[in-house]
């Protein structure tokens, strides 16, 4: 257990931050979770009221932005402190554009209910757990300050990309023999690119999380290392 | 007839062995190692206030001491230039070199090494005497006493202590007319006028406000291109700023000791992340 900061407001300030941060987490799992619900289950209503959600998302970015400004310019803080601040700077940037993934998830769903559904399944929603278990564990990983969960998140990127290029080519496959469905595959081809940019992201914090952890960077590791 | 004032070369000094196996914390294999810090033990009387510091200081670098109250870092800063023989009962043991010469041997000419080793204390201390006698004030009592060479010695000194420009005009008016801010960097321009090649500073802005602590501050970065600095600060934000390399001490011990972009943000040891982040007692 950390011993606690001599400075009582500092420390509250460190542990309202690091509370945004979750709320932030939190929301945009549900963004996420609800967007793929409307997608798959073709409903229209749900689908506007995550867009109309997301402007909670920005907020939270916004507030997160000005909570790290504030510690920075009224703390000057060092070392683990330091670390969390420029995670959660780098975080909330990486869960506000998964907020705005959700949006653009409910957008090409509204698009699909103009249609008829498509006539073969694409998986999506295998895709959209293996994604959404990335962010829950990197997540995690950032409140139990957990390298070794994120490590093996960071480690499942590879996974979801080489997946993706599976579903691209099984889409192009039915593409090719139904030419009718062009149109709402390629919606569908965004989908699987949304869902594996936000294993990217969830990559993204994880590898934030390490580094306010250790210390130790490694981001742009392809492969990530084995271990730490 | 004169006595040339004889200053010390930099280029003579002697450039050390890397020193291996023996404990010490060393700062980086490139470096040219000024003070070589040994075993150092200090004890008050039978009061033990330095515990077996091990440490190599580079060449043209800025080392800052941080720590809590009474964690001995002013105390180190004075054994480099033996100003603890002033102190009654003390005893230092272990090794303190400076290029490579031991200044813990009680037959050293303890003025030669003040002489090489510069101070620059808490509260500024200029000389009741006109801006000109407090910076000529040390080449005279070293021989220099020709008019010409004290006028160069002067602005040079002044030119690098950054205080030329203010002081130019008003070089035989009362130093006490300066502002605080300019009576620090008076007191670095009359340390600095006897070429030291280490200069030592305990707590130099802590009586400064933030315009007259950036102006030393500034300064430290131009004077590390000719001299060896050590600094002792309370403001861990200002050894952050100025140093090339930092020392964690706490009671007594050197905690951890190492570049300074690294002990502020990942340090290795638990009591400095604690210290550096406020989390301390």
């Amino acid at each position: 257990m950390p011993t606690l900061h001599t400075d009582r407001q500092y420390e509250e300030e460190l542990q309202q931050l690091r509370a945004k941060i979750l709320e932030m987490g939190g929301l945009v799992e549900k963004q996420i979770s609800d967007a793929m619900t409307a997608l798959i289950g073709r409903n229209s209503p749900q689908a506007q009221e995550v867009i109309a959600r997301d402007h909670t998302v920005n907020y939270l970015d916004v507030a997160t932005d000005e909570s790290c400004t504030r510690l920075l310019a009224l703390h000057q803080p060092a070392g683990r402190d330091l670390r969390l601040i420029m995670t959660s700077l780098k975080i909330t940037t990486d869960l506000e554009r998964i907020g705005d993934i959700a949006q653009n998830i409910c957008e090409r769903a509204l698009e699909l209910n103009q249609e008829a559904p498509l006539t073969f399944s694409s998986d999506l929603s295998r895709m959209a757990e293996w994604a959404q278990s990335m962010l829950r564990d990197s997540l995690d990983a950032f409140v139990r300050e957990d390298t070794s969960l994120a490590l093996q998140v960071c480690q499942r990127d590879e996974f979801i990309d080489s997946r993706t290029d599976e579903l691209f080519r099984e889409m192009l496959t039915h593409m090719t023999q139904d030419p009718q469905s062009v149109s709402r595959a390629t919606r569908h081809l965004f989908v699987t690119k949304y869902l594996e940019r936000i294993a990217d992201h969830a990559t993204n914090i994880a590898e934030m999380v390490i580094y306010m952890a250790k210390g130790k960077s490694i981001r742009h590791v392809s492969p990530p290392p084995a271990s730490l | 007839m004169e006595k040339e004032h004889q200053l010390p070369t930099h280029a003579a000094s002697v450039s050390l062995p890397r020193p291996s196996g023996n404990g010490a914390t060393t700062v980086g294999d490139e470096q040219d190692i000024e003070i070589q810090i040994r075993d150092a033990c200090l004890f008050y009387g039978k009061k033990q206030a330095l515990y077996n510091i091990n440490m190599d200081i580079g060449r043209h670098e800025v080392t800052a001491f941080i720590g809590p109250s009474g964690c001995g870092k002013s105390t180190l800063l004075r054994c480099l230039n033996r100003l603890n023989d002033l102190v009654d009962g003390v005893k230092v043991t272990g090794s303190i070199k400076i290029d490579g010469r031991e200044t813990i041997d009680p037959t050293l000419d303890v003025t030669e090494l003040r002489k090489r080793v510069g101070m620059v204390f808490q509260k500024p201390n200029p000389f009741p005497k006109t801006i000109y006698e407090n910076v000529a004030y040390g080449p005279r009592i070293l021989g220099v006493s020709n008019k010409a060479r004290l006028d160069e010695i002067v602005e040079r000194s002044l030119r690098g202590s950054a205080l030329w420009e203010e002081a130019k005009d008003r070089l035989h008016d009362n130093a006490l007319g300066l502002s605080g801010g300019q009576h620090q960097r008076l007191c670095i321009a009359r340390t600095i006028a006897v070429e030291p090649q280490i200069v030592l500073m305990d707590e130099p802005c802590s009586a400064l406000d933030p315009i007259a602590t950036t102006k030393i501050e500034e300064l430290i970065h131009e004077l590390k291109q000719n001299y060896t600095i050590v600094i002792v600060t309370h403001n861990m934000q200002q050894a952050a700023r100025v140093s090339d390399y930092t020392a964690f001490m706490y009671l007594g011990r050197l905690i951890e000791f190492g570049k300074t972009d690294k002990l502020f943000t990942t340090p290795e040891k638990q009591e400095t992340e604690d210290y550096i982040t406020g989390r301390f007692g």
